[in-house]
Parts: C-alpha cells; sequence; structure tokens
C-alpha cells in the first residue's frame, strides 16, 4: 500500500540532522497503511471544507435575499437535501471506520505475535530486557523486516510506548502485561517517545529505537556484554527462582504440596473453581503476584504474594525461565 | 447594495421607543449596593455575577496559558520548569473546563436569557439559582487555595494511579473544588429543566421554543445525568489517597482502567455540555442576522437531542490505547462515527438559513461564520481520531490537543462571545462599537487558527502532548503556534476592553436592536426586575421574519 508516496514529504532518516519536518517518517509495515488513511481522510475533509466555503461564499457575497436561484431550489427540497446531508456522510462514515478498525485489529490483536522483548517503564526511564541476557535503557534494538512483540509493563504509573515513526502507541498499564507488535521495515534511529502524563520528567523519559540489519543485530546481541553477566534471561530467572525461595516449594522433592512448573507455561491448567486458564505470560505474572486469585485445581492457597518483593525485571526473568522448561525438563527437580 | 456598514447604523439608529432620557427602573438600577447583589435572587444579576466569575478564571487559565506557550519556543523549555510546567497545564484545563467552559454559556447567558424567553418572570427555583453561585465560589476557592498552596501537578484528567498515590501536589483540595463545581452545575440544570417545562408563556408551545432553549435543555439533561459520575471519580481518588483504599491502584488490588471509565462517562458528555450551548448561541444569531427561521427547525432541535443521547455512548474513544478490549474498541469506535452525523446536518443547516435569508454582516455574525469554519475542521478532526489506526498514532499528541481547541475554543468560546455580542444590548443597554468588535473577531479568528493549526501537524509529526521539552525538529511549529497566541490573546483583550467601556460610553441601547425576534427583545434594555409588565402570550413560530 501506498509505496508510491510522494517521497518530498518525507524527511531525511538522519537523526542528528534534525530538519524542519512536516511529515514524519515512516519505518513500519504499518505506517504506510495510517498514512494512506490519514490521507483519506485529509482529503474527504478538505472536500467538505470546500463546499462548506462555497455555501458561505454564496450567503455572504449573494446577501440579497435570495428566494430563486439556490435559494428556491434549497427550500424545495429540503427533505432530499437533509437526508442526502445525513446519509452520505453516514456512508462515508461507516467505510472509514471499517478501514480504521481492520487496521487496529492487525496491529492489537495481530494472528501472529514476534520476537518477544520486554520494556519495563518507570517514573521516568525505559528498561529493556532481551531474551539473550542484554539489558538497555532507553535505547531498544531491533532487527529490520521481523516481527517484534515488546511485552510492556510498568513499575507505578501509567506511561505510553510511542514510536511515531512506526505510528505504533500502546498504554503501559501498571500490574498487567501489554503486548504491541510492529515489523520495522527501515534501518536507522528513529525517537520513542512516553505519550501518557506520568509526572515531573514525563517528557524527559523518551529515547531511540536502533533498527539494524538481522546479521548486525545478531552480532550487537554479542557484543558490549561487559559489566553484565553474560546470562541469558531465562538463566538469570533460574537463580532468582532459587535466590526468591520458589524452588523450596516448586521442586518435586519438596514438603510442600506445590504444582510442579515444568511444562506450566503455554499449557491449559485446571483451576480449583472449575475453569481453565491457558498459562500465558500475564497468567504466570499473576500467579507470582496475585496468587490468591487463580488457585490451581487440586493445591490449596499457600503460595505468598511477590508483590512488591521482586521488581518488573526480575519477573520477566522468572517468567522467561518458566517458559524456558518443557515438561520433560529436570531441571527444577535436578538443581 | 446593501451595505454592510450601513445596514448597522441603520439597524441601530431604528425607532427609539424606549430610550428614554431619565434612567428607566430596570434590575441593574433597582437595587444598590453590594449587599443588594450577593443577596439577590434575580436570575438576571445572578447571570451578571457569574459572568464577572467565570471571567475572572478565564484571565488566570488564559494567563497559565500564556506562559506555557512562551516557554514552549524553546525545546528546553528555559522559562519555567518541568514541575511547574506541569502544573500550569493542569492548572489551565481544571479553570477553563469546570470554570468558565462549561459554566459559561449556561450560567451567563443562560441565566440570563432563559426566563426572558420563556416570557417569565425569573427561573422556577430562584433560590436555588443563587446558592448555585455560592457553590460555585466555594469550588473556585478549593481549586485557587490547591493552586496557590502549591499547586497540582496531575492534569484536568487526574488519570490513576499519578493522582490517587503518586503525585504529590495538593491533589485533594482540588478534586474538592471539582466535585463542588459539579454540584453547582446540577443546581443550575434542574433549575433549566424545570423551567423550561413549566414557566412557558401561555402559546409559547415546546415546538415554538428559541432553538437557544433547546439546546440548554438537551445540555441540563446532560448535565444532571453525567456530573454524578464526576463527583463519584473524584471523590474515588480522594479516598485512595487519604485512606489508601485500593481502588484504582494496582499495587494496592485497584484497577487503574476503572477511573478512565469513570472519568470519560462524565468527561465526553461534559463536550457537549460544552459545545450544545454554543449551538444554541449560534442558532440566534444566524437566525437574527440573516433575518430568516433557521432551516429546519425541528431537525436542529431534535439533534440537540441525539447528541445529548449519542454522547454518553462514546467515552471509550478515548481509551483506544488504553488497552481495553480490541471489540469494546470497535464499538466505541462506530458509534464516535455516528454522533458526527446530528453536528454535521447542524452545519448544514445553518449554512442553508445564510442563504435563504439576507445576511447581515455584524459582530455576533462575524463570531457565528468563525464558529462554522472552526468547528467544522474540529468535527472533522474528531472523525480522524474516531479511525481507530489513525487514533493509534495521534492519541495524547499534540493532534488531540488541537482539535479539541477547535471545538472547545473555536466552538464554543466563539458561541459564547458571539452571543455575549448579540445580547450585550439587552444585558446593559449599551450599545458596543460596533467596529471594534468586528476588529476583534477578525483577530480572534486569524490568531486561533496560527496557534492551533500548527499543532495538528506537531501531532502528526509525533509530539506528545504535555510535553515541557521536546526535540528540536519541532521548534519551529511550536514558535509559529506561539506567535499565534499572541495574536490571539490581543484579540480578546479588545472584547474585554470595548465592552467595558461601552458600560460608560455606549450608546444607549434600544429594546431590539437588531430587529430581532423573541420575547427577549419584546421588554426594555435592560430589562425591569420582573421582566415583563405583563405576561406575554406567543402566537406564532420562533423566528417569524417577515421581511
Ligand atoms: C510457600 C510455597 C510456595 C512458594 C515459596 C512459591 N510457590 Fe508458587 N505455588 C505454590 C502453590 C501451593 C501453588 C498452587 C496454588 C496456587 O495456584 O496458588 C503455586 C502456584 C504457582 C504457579 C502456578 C502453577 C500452575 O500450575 O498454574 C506458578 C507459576 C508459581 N507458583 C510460581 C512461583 C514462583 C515463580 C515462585 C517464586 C517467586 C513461587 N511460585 C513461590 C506454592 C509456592
Ligand atoms: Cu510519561
Ligand atoms: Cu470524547
Amino acid at each position: 500500500m501506498l509505496s508510491h508516496f510522494p517521497q518530498f514529504l518525507l524527511a531525511q532518516t538522519d537523526a542528528d540532522a534534525p530538519a524542519l519536518r512536516f511529515w514524519p517518517e515512516r519505518a513500519s509495515d504499518m505506517a504506510g497503511h495510517v498514512d494512506a488513511v490519514f490521507i483519506g481522510l485529509m482529503v474527504m475533509s478538505a472536500l467538505i471544507v470546500l463546499l462548506l466555503l462555497v455555501l458561505l461564499g454564496y450567503a455572504l457575497f449573494n446577501y440579497k435575499r435570495d428566494d430563486r436561484g439556490l435559494g428556491l431550489w434549497i427550500a424545495k427540497s429540503r427533505w432530499k437535501l437533509e437526508t442526502t446531508w445525513s446519509v452520505i456522510p453516514f456512508l462515508v462514515f461507516l467505510g472509514l471506520f471499517a478501514i480504521g478498525a481492520k487496521l487496529y485489529i492487525d496491529s492489537y490483536d495481530p494472528t501472529e505475535e514476534g520476537r518477544e522483548i520486554n520494556v519495563v517503564g518507570r517514573q521516568w526511564m525505559w528498561q529493556i530486557y532481551h531474551p539473550e541476557g542484554k539489558m538497555e535503557h532507553d535505547q531498544l534494538h531491533i532487527p529490520v523486516g521481523e516481527p517484534i512483540t515488546l511485552v510492556l509493563s510498568s513499575e507505578d504509573v501509567i506511561h505510553s510506548f510511542y514510536v511515531p515513526a512506526f505510528r505504533v502507541k500502546r498504554d503501559v498499564v501498571p500490574g498487567k502485561y501489554v503486548r504491541l507488535t510492529f515489523t520495522a521495515n527501515k534501518t536507522g534511529r528513529f525517537h520513542f517517545f512516553c505519550a501518557e502524563y506520568c509526572g515531573t520528567n514525563h517528557s524527559q523519559m523518551d529515547g531511540w529505537v536502533t533498527v539494524m540489519e538481522p546479521e548486525a543485530y545478531a552480532e550487537w546481541l554479542q557484543q558490549d556484554m561487559s559489566g553484565q553477566d553474560h546470562l541469558t534471561l531465562a538463566e538469570r530467572g533460574r537463580e532468582i527462582f532459587h535466590a526468591q525461595g520458589c524452588s523450596g516449594c516448586h521442586e518435586p522433592d519438596s514438603t510442600v504440596h506445590a504444582p510442579r512448573l515444568a511444562g506450566v507455561a503455554g499449557s491449559r491448567i485446571a483451576l480449583q473453581d472449575g475453569g481453565f486458564v491457558t498459562a500465558d505470560s500475564g497468567y504466570l505474572r499473576d500467579s507470582i503476584l496475585l496468587p490468591g486469585k487463580d488457585i490451581v485445581a487440586g493445591f490449596q492457597n499457600v503460595m505468598p504474594s511477590y508483590q512488591g518483593q521482586i521488581d518488573e525485571g526480575q519477573i520477566a526473568a522468572l517468567i522467561a525461565y518458566l517458559q524456558s522448561l518443557d515438561s520433560e525438563d529436570s531441571d527444577v527437580s535436578t538443581r | 447594495m446593501d451595505n454592510s456598514a450601513n445596514s448597522q447604523h441603520h439597524l441601530v439608529n431604528d425607532p427609539p421607543e424606549n430610550v428614554a432620557e431619565e434612567p428607566q427602573e430596570n434590575y441593574l438600577n433597582e437595587g444598590k449596593g453590594l449587599m443588594s447583589w450577593l443577596t439577590t435572587t434575580d436570575h438576571k444579576r445572578i447571570g451578571i455575577l457569574y459572568l464577572l466569575t467565570i471571567t475572572f478564571f478565564f484571565c488566570i487559565a488564559a494567563f497559565a496559558a500564556a506562559i506555557m506557550r512562551a516557554d514552549l519556543t524553546t525545546p528546553q523549555g528555559d522559562l519555567v520548569i518541568s514541575e511547574t510546567y506541569n502544573k500550569l497545564f493542569t492548572v489551565h484545563g481544571v479553570l477553563m473546563i469546570w470554570f468558565f467552559l462549561v459554566p459559561s454559556i449556561p450560567t451567563v447567558l443562560g441565566n440570563f436569557l432563559v426566563p426572558l424567553m420563556l416570557g417569565a418572570k425569573d427561573v422556577a427555583f430562584p433560590r436555588l439559582n443563587l446558592a448555585s453561585w455560592y457553590v460555585f465560589v466555594a469550588a473556585g476557592v478549593f481549586t485557587l487555595y490547591a493552586m496557590v498552596a502549591g499547586g497540582v501537578d496531575t492534569g484536568w484528567t487526574f488519570y490513576t494511579p499519578y493522582s490517587s498515590t503518586y503525585s504529590n501536589g495538593h491533589v485533594i483540595s482540588m478534586a474538592m473544588g471539582i466535585f463542588i463545581a459539579g454540584f453547582s452545575s446540577i443546581f443550575t440544570g434542574v433549575n433549566f429543566i424545570a423551567t423550561i417545562h413549566k414557566m412557558r408563556a401561555p402559546g409559547l408551545t415546546w415546538m415554538r421554543l428559541p432553538l437557544f432553549i433547546w439546546s440548554l435543555y438537551a445540555t441540563s439533561i446532560v448535565i444532571v445525568l453525567a456530573t454524578p459520575v464526576l463527583a463519584i471519580s473524584m471523590f474515588l481518588v480522594m479516598v485512595e489517597r487519604l485512606f489508601g483504599v485500593g481502588i484504582f491502584d494496582p499495587a494496592l488490588g485497584g484497577d487503574p482502567l476503572l477511573f478512565q471509565h469513570l472519568f470519560w462517562f462524565y468527561s465526553h458528555p461534559a463536550v457537549y455540555i460544552m459545545i450544545l450551548p454554543g449551538f444554541g448561541a449560534i442558532s440566534e444569531i444566524i437566525a437574527t442576522f440573516s433575518r430568516h427561521r433557521v432551516y429546519g427547525y425541528s431537525v436542529v432541535a431534535f439533534s440537540s437531542l441525539s447528541i445529548a443521547v449519542l454522547g454518553f455512548l462514546v467515552w471509550g474513544h478515548h481509551m483506544f490505547v488504553s488497552s481495553q478490549s480490541v471489540y469494546a474498541g470497535l464499538v466505541f469506535s462506530l458509534l464516535s462515527f455516528l454522533v458526527a452525523v446530528p453536528s454535521a446536518i447542524k452545519v448544514f443547516n445553518w449554512s442553508v438559513t445564510m442563504i435563504l435569508g439576507r445576511v447581515q454582516f455584524t459582530t455576533p455574525l462575524l463570531y457565528a461564520v468563525g464558529f462554522l469554519g472552526l468547528f467544522t475542521i474540529g468535527g472533522l478532526t474528531g472523525l480522524f481520531l474516531a479511525t481507530l489506526a489513525v487514533d493509534v498514532h495521534v492519541h495524547d499528541t499534540y493532534f488531540v490537543v488541537a482539535h479539541f481547541h477547535y471545538i472547545m475554543v473555536g466552538g464554543m468560546v466563539m458561541g459564547y462571545l458571539g452571543g455575549l455580542h448579540l445580547w450585550w444590548p439587552k444585558i446593559t443597554g449599551r450599545m458596543y462599537h460596533e467596529w471594534w468588535g468586528r476588529i476583534g473577531a477578525t483577530l480572534i479568528f486569524i490568531g486561533f487558527n496560527l496557534t492551533f493549526f500548527p499543532q495538528f501537524i506537531l501531532g502528526y509529526l509525533g509530539m506528545p502532548r504535555r510535553y515541557h521539552t521536546y526535540p528540536p525538529e519541532f521548534q519551529f511549529l511550536n514558535v509559529v503556534s506561539t506567535a499565534g497566541a499572541t495574536i490571539l490573546g490581543l484579540g480578546y483583550l479588545l472584547p474585554f476592553i470595548y465592552l467595558i467601556v461601552s458600560l460608560k460610553k455606549g450608546k444607549k441601547a434600544p429594546d431590539n436592536p437588531w430587529r430581532a425576534t423573541g420575547l427577549e427583545w419584546t421588554t426594555s434594555s435592560p430589562p425591569p426586575k420582573h421582566n415583563f409588565e405583563q405576561t406575554p402570550t406567543v402566537n406564532e413560530e420562533a423566528y417569524a421574519y417577515k421581511d
């Protein structure tokens, strides 16, 4: 869609030389679609404003009472006009609604998700956890041409993760995971912002997405790990699992009657109240922070809440660890 | 040829019927001294009390905006620190919404005109009317206290858990101010509903009512139904803040989105609380200065009511990116498109009225034409925002800021100022200076567009709202916007000056300077204490212009 979009409207990609812009960069698949709808809306608006100007112009500059020309015609065809004036906008609106809705579903409820990266917002910075173990803040490196799913969470208030060049945004609501999927289609550096007001330094809560060729990205993931522990997110999760005493209950030989966690992630869980849930990251998160919310069938509500004990980064690591275990895995029991 | 300037003079010099040399007995001079004003139950005097009060709040809020615009001329924001900036936009929003826009037309023009237009002596509950003003002032005291005691930095939207747990400002007292202001609105709403139902002059059937009355009727219904929800949401924020009860903060077991649902359940209808009275004023201005009945009277009247109803069903369009369910998003988007249809009908009908009539260029008419242009742009950009995928990009950016200023300032304030000019002779018994009036209206129109149009572009470029500092590539458009705001400020200053001057120097106004229809023009200017010498009877439709 829209590959022939007039290039002169697009400013240069070079972030170091911020030129005067009148149109934002386009760097994702979604961007072209959104721009197309936006231009459609502008054309429609221009036509309506033009019509209004004609009517007003006629009224203002032909201000002798008009009961011959246009005036008489209008007076005669009153109901026809009223209907036209309501039905045409109505149909146009329905069309616009449908296009906007289709894109919205594509973006917010995608059929396919991509590489998961955890993004944690806190007053007033963004902390990013790559599954490979790399951590960064106010910087997000991603490969071009591959769907990316950001798993967004907040330590405190509502933030909103917004990349204008991708035309995507999603509120980061504390207390849950929100997922945002997009595919960048252009390498370069693109500004991201916090779009939901979050306190004093809200306007400084920004950063840069760096979109790289896949090879460069693979290389980047390995580089520069100095100062970090060279562990993957899941490996870090295993350490936390032991350090926080989860293993004490969840190991098979534990004296506490607690479910075995290998293979839990992604499976269907029978609950005490007779319902079933799929153990996605949201469920695992609630199991750790709000263990009383969904009790696994056949168990007692004895697990303590870890709310306030561990931060979003540690939760992300724990979940990555649980997701790395398959049901054959003996890891939980051998350690 | 019917030269506009001449037609004006011709109008003003019309039959000098009741322009007596001696100041006649009227509501302004029938009691003297401050106490006679503070204890009055005369709806006209209460209207004046409100006029002074909301003008005061408007000035503070406008001053806050001026500092922000000045600060935004540089990307680093050198004038104030971020904390101050955040308090400024909060105070600007809170005062403009609840202490200026919501009360403006209903409490000033509505209070003054509803009984006059109905041919009644006063509103149904005159004491309640006075009480509403005192409650309003009390609300203002709480809000101003919050402001001077150190300020509040939550934004006028009070999103939780920021407002309920994290913010350090005087949230409680400001929330209290808004809570109380809600009661003042409700008192006025109840009063209007009762008055319109019960106190119409003989012969004044529903379908003969001026459209101004219809729109205030619709507004009052929305006020009475929606405002309690605002009160509840403010109350719950206070409870969570004071007692740490988990309502909105997930750390305490609450749900942050619950607040947004409650807040917008009021605040979207509040958009119509603000704009519907503007529609009413515009209908009156256009009929008066086109000398023609409003085209499709009943359609215009009922579109107000359908806006009032549909307005309750679209709150979720403020939450498309908030992680409410995708399907809720679809429903709210569709309904938001629908609510645009009645507004489109109105704009069309007003334009046609002007074509059918014979337009006179006067200050109020200039405001009305400005309104049509700006409201149309505001409404159209509303459709951009109702389009889900586009909203995802522009939500919480300057695009939204520009959009609602086009509706609220371009629409509502233009309607208010136009109405104020239209009825100024009736209210004060004096004519304002016509040429200064036209210059003012034109300056406001130009200044407004220069201020807010660049913000649409900024928004699409991706500049988030409530940003004290911003990347340098946004500077040029911000500077243009600030330059526009300077002109806009000057534009607002003009009516402020010439209207005050007119009180002393203005020509005495005849009873009906515009030769308009409507009962308010049949009594003297300014009207006597009890409005009419004897109860008028109505035996024709509204806007029965014969020439
Ligand atoms: C005091 C013992 C105890 C400790 C410590 C404990 N758990 Fe649990 N956990 C349980 C019990 C019992 C259940 C089952 C009842 C329920 O659902 O709450 C459970 C359930 C779970 C579940 C849901 C399992 C399923 O089959 O759906 C997850 C996931 C989980 N725990 C993770 C953890 C993690 C991670 C930690 C450490 C941060 C931890 N637990 C610490 C006892 C414990
Ligand atoms: Cu923020
Ligand atoms: Cu709304």
